[in-house]
């Protein structure tokens, strides 16, 4: 009998027939997408806003093996939308936080923990034993990391993104569709994409966006529906509006197309252009620490404080004293500063501000500094009732 | 004839906030050249130094890629929906986290 010869991975246990019930009773999944779920093998990239929805419901559906990479930390800024890890998580691992989450959720799946950076080093060999990759990073050199991987290895990238009300999904496909790059060949230069002060996300959306995924991932296991191969969903959650655009193949793709240049994985970093300018003007810029400046308020030393956080920034907390010119106004406005004057100037870490100082050494002015840090060096040295951000 | 430009959320900052913008144009060119007459700011954004639409910046018309259709030169009709659609990073919007995000 056929039965007798199939592998016990192949068969529910009455306990599994019970949780997947919902499922069985359908047609569209049955026994046999349940038993394709099983076997399934998908790794999410980061358990982070995307992530956790993703994994969570993967691991509820059945998926059986469910490999996560990340190496972060929980941290109380993520709670607002990465809903796999709960207060009592903060300082802990995100993997060991997602792991116990899932194995609350559905024992049977196996999770696979990859407790590490993903890297051109690392990227292939963590990919290889997977059937779909799912895409929840957060940043530009890994999300062409993940597309090339893919590429290359001929595996489907689940995508998904989001910008504080919007997102976007879709599935790069090599092998029947478009990837990444034929949608967008190279990532936008560091200083072209809005700085996080322009940045935030609406805690829900990432949880839309990645169910979209996690219900793309699922169709694609069960060979299911019309999948989002070649088509880019764009979710605009204020206007609350679905749209639809076509994506094509590039022939002239630099990883898919009929004569690729890219056959191995690169540095996505140097790439994404990210050992830049920035890293270079905030060393080089005059530093002063958030003591330093508190010594000079209380010695009553006269020295203009300028914050260049944006105007909700600055409802959140501010140095007492300062005077608020967001970055992108600092050009036009510099003329309300006097170059005979000493000047601090900060932000929320030290990064916008040693841009600002920087800029405006190059305008002729010489008795400035950076204060090193920003806000979140004044809550920890100066002030620890200041909120922090 | 008067289309519809759709501007993405990281771009209404130079748009006044405004998530859309009618523009009277025959083609695309035109169009975003409208747009970023009234504008400026977003001239940068949307274009390279030698005037080049920049790569990790898409234009559709409708829901066709304009780089499928005549490019820039791409004819429009009246009620047409012109779309800015530029990558976006994910989670956390900067590309480069370790400089302007800790």
């Amino acid at each position: 009998m056929a039965t007798l010869t199939e592998s016990p991975a192949a068969k529910l246990s009455n306990d599994e027939v019970l949780r997947y019930s919902r499922h069985l009773i359908m047609p569209e999944v049955g026994m046999e997408g349940q038993l394709k779920l099983k076997q399934a093998k998908v790794l999410c990239i980061g358990a982070g806003g995307l992530g956790s929805p993703l994994a969570l419901y993967l691991a509820a559906a059945g998926v059986g093996k469910l490999g996560i990479v990340d190496f972060d930390i929980v941290d109380f800024t993520n709670l607002q939308r990465q809903i796999i890890h709960d207060t009592n998580d903060v300082g802990r691992p995100k993997l060991t936080s997602a792991r116990e989450t899932i194995a609350d959720i559905n024992p049977n799946v196996e999770v696979i923990g990859f407790e590490t950076r993903l890297t051109s080093e690392n990227a292939l060999d963590i990919f290889k034993d997977f059937d779909i990759v799912a895409d929840g990073t957060d940043n530009f050199p890994t999300r062409y990391l993940v597309n090339d991987a893919c590429v290359l290895l001929g595996k489907p990238n689940v995508y998904g993104s989001i910008f504080r009300f919007e997102g976007q999904a879709s599935i790069f496909y090599a092998k029947e569709g478009p990837c990444y790059r034929c949608l967008y060949p190279e990532p936008p230069p560091p200083g072209l994409v809005p700085s996080c002060a322009e940045g935030g996300v609406l805690g829900v959306l990432p949880g839309i966006v990645g169910c979209i995924q996690a219900v793309e991932t699922i169709k694609m296991i069960l060979g299911r529906g019309k999948s989002l191969v070649g088509r880019l969903l764009l979710f605009d959650a204020l206007n609350m509006k679905f749209r639809e655009l076509k994506l094509r193949k590039n022939p002239e793709c630099p990883a898919c197309g009929a004569h690729p240049t890219i056959t191995k994985l690169i540095d996505y970093e140097q790439f994404c252009g990210i050992r830049g300018e920035e890293h270079v003007v905030t060393t080089k810029v005059p530093e002063i620490t958030a003591p330093e400046v508190k010594k000079m308020m209380d010695e009553k030393k006269p020295f203009v404080l300028v914050d260049v956080r944006e105007p909700h920034e600055f409802q959140i907390c501010r140095i007492p004293g300062s005077v608020l010119i967001p970055l992108g106004e600092v050009p036009k406005r510099m003329h309300e500063l006097n170059t005979a004057d000493e000047i601090v100037v900060h932000c929320r870490s030290g990064m916008r501000s040693a841009q600002a100082v920087d800029f405006l050494m190059k305008s002729g002015f010489r008795k400035i500094h950076n204060l090193k840090g920003g806000v979140l060096a004044w809550a920890d040295q100066v002030d620890p009732t200041m909120p922090k951000y | 004839m008067a289309v519809k430009v759709i501007i993405p959320t990281p771009l209404r900052q130079y748009t006044g906030s405004k998530d859309s913008v009618e523009v009277e144009a025959k083609t695309v060119a035109e169009a975003l050249s409208s747009l970023t007459a009234q504008f400026g700011d977003l001239r940068r954004h949307l274009y390279n130094d030698e005037g080049k639409l920049r790569s990790f910046v898409n234009i559709y018309l409708n829901d066709e890629d304009i780089r499928y259709l005549q490019k820039d030169q791409t004819p429009l009709v009246s009620d047409d929906v012109l779309s800015i659609v530029p990558s976006i990073a994910g989670g956390q919007p900067c590309v480069n986290q370790e400089v302007c995000c800790q």
